[in-house]
C-alpha cells in the first residue's frame, strides 16, 4: 500500500523532529537541532532494512519516491514565497555580509575536500531529463 | 464577466494548495522549456523555476507590503503552504530514500568540519563587514556576523545577547541575501569547486548552512547531490544558536575589548 511509505516517511520526520527539539532543549537553544538530519538518517536505516528483508515493496516505496520527486516543485513554491523585498532593501551591509560569505565559503569547498584523501569522482552523467 | 473572475478567485482562494499546484506546475514546465529552447539545456530548468519562484516573491512582496512574497496575495496564499516549513522538510527527508550509508560515513569526517568551518567563516565575515559600516560594538557585531550565517542564527543570537531592533532587522537581510544567492548561484559555481559527488555536496551544504539555499541549489545543480548536502546543512542553524551568542560572543566582545 502507498500509505505504508508515507507513513514509514511520516514517522521518520517526527522522530527526527522530537530529537532535534529534544536535543535544543537538552543545549539551551530556542530551535530544532538536525531534526531533518536526523529524519533522513533514520529513513536511510529503516528503508534499507526493510529493503533487504523484502518488507518494503515497490508499491509502498512510491509513497517516498513521490515526495521525493514533488521536491524541486516545493523548492520552487518555497522560493516564491520568500521575503525577497526585505532582502534587497536590507541596504548595502546586509548585501555584503550576504555575498562575502557566499563567496568565501564556495571557496572552501575544494580545500575542505581534500581533507580525506582525493575527492571521489563524480557522479556518472544521466540524461537531462529528471524526474521532475 | 466580474462574477466569472469573482467565482475564479473564490475558487483558487478555497482550493489554495490545489491552486499551487497547478500554478508551479505550470512554471516548472514554462522553466523547462525555456531551459531547452533558450539556453539548450545549460541552465537547468528548476535553476530557471527557482529564479521566477524569486522574481514572483519580489513583485509579490512590492505589491502586497508583505513578508511572504506571492504567498500574500490571497489567490496563491497556498504556495506558502506548498513552500512552508512542513512539506519542505518532508519532501527533503524523502530525497534520502536511496542514498548509500557507504558514502555518508565516507563524508561524515569532512561533513563535521566543515560545519565548524562555515559557522566561524560567516560569523567572522559578518562581523567584520558591520564593523566597516560602523557597527563597531561586540553584540552588533555577533549578531550581523550571525545574519551572515543564516537568517534564523542572526535572529536567535541577536534576541540572545540583547542586539537593537534594526541590528536584527539587519541580519536577517544579511542571510536572505545569503540564501536567495546560494539558491540561484550554486548551478554556476558548481563545476568551479568539483561540486560533482556526494563528499563535496556535504561540504558544501556544511559550509553554505542555509537549508533553504542549499536545497534550492543543489537541486538546480544535480537533483541527486541534494540529500548530501541537506544532510548537513540542517544542522547548521542549530550549530550557529548555539556557538554564536556562547562562543563566538565572547571572542568578539575580547578581541573588541
Amino acid at each position: 500500500m502507498v500509505i505504508y511509505g508515507v507513513a514509514l516517511l511520516a514517522g521518520c520526520m517526527l522522530a527526527g523532529a522530537f530529537t532535534g527539539e529534544l536535543i535544543g532543549e537538552l543545549i539551551g537553544i530556542d530551535a530544532n537541532v538536525g531534526g531533518v538530519g536526523i529524519s533522513m538518517l533514520l529513513l536511510i536505516l529503516i528503508a534499507s532494512r526493510m529493503q533487504a528483508t523484502g518488507r518494503l515493496r515497490p508499491i509502498s516505496q512510491t509513497g517516498i519516491t513521490f515526495w521525493s520527486g514533488i521536491y524541486i516543485p516545493v523548492v520552487v513554491a518555497m522560493a516564491a514565497s520568500q521575503n525577497v523585498v526585505a532582502a534587497v532593501r536590507g541596504g548595502s551591509a546586509a548585501v555584503l555580509a550576504g555575498v562575502l560569505a557566499v563567496v568565501v565559503s564556495c571557496a572552501l569547498v575544494p580545500v575542505l575536500s581534500r581533507i580525506g584523501g582525493e575527492p571521489p569522482p563524480p557522479l556518472p552523467d544521466v540524461d537531462v531529463e529528471q524526474g521532475v | 464577466m466580474t462574477t466569472v473572475i469573482d467565482l475564479m478567485t473564490q475558487v483558487m482562494s478555497r482550493y489554495g494548495l490545489i491552486t499551487a499546484f497547478a500554478i508551479v506546475g505550470i512554471t516548472v514546465w514554462v522553466s523547462y522549456q525555456m531551459s531547452g529552447r533558450l539556453t539548450r539545456g545549460h541552465l537547468h530548468g528548476s535553476a530557471i523555476a527557482i529564479m521566477l519562484g524569486l522574481f514572483a516573491a519580489y513583485v509579490g512582496g512590492v505589491v502586497t507590503g508583505g513578508g511572504r512574497g506571492v504567498a500574500d496575495l490571497e489567490v496563491l496564499a497556498g504556495i506558502g503552504l506548498m513552500g512552508g516549513g512542513m512539506l519542505r522538510d518532508f519532501a527533503i527527508i524523502a530525497t534520502a530514500f536511496g542514498v548509500r550509508t557507504k558514502e555518508l560515513a565516507r563524508a561524515g569526517a569532512s561533513g563535521v568540519i566543515s560545519l565548524f568551518a562555515g559557522v566561524f567563516v560567516s560569523f567572522t565575515i559578518g562581523a567584520v563587514v558591520a564593523y566597516a559600516f560602523g557597527y563597531t560594538d561586540p553584540v552588533s557585531m555577533t549578531t550581523i556576523g550571525g545574519g551572515a550565517a543564516t537568517y534564523i542564527v542572526g535572529p536567535v543570537t541577536g534576541a540572545a545577547i540583547g542586539a537593537s531592533s534594526d541590528v536584527i532587522a539587519l541580519s536577517i537581510a544579511a542571510g536572505l541575501i545569503k540564501s536567495m544567492l546560494v539558491m540561484a548561484g550554486t548551478p554556476f559555481v558548481a563545476p568551479l569547486i568539483g561540486l560533482n559527488n556526494p563528499r563535496s555536496a556535504m561540504i558544501y551544504g556544511g559550509l553554505m548552512g542555509t537549508t533553504s539555499g542549499v536545497a534550492g541549489g543543489l537541486a538546480a545543480t544535480d537533483e541527486r547531490l541534494v540529500p548530501y548536502g541537506a544532510m548537513t546543512a540542517t544542522f547548521y542553524t542549530g550549530l550557529g544558536a548555539l556557538l554564536g551568542p556562547s562562543v563566538i560572543f565572547v571572542v568578539i566582545r575580547a578581541i573588541m575589548g
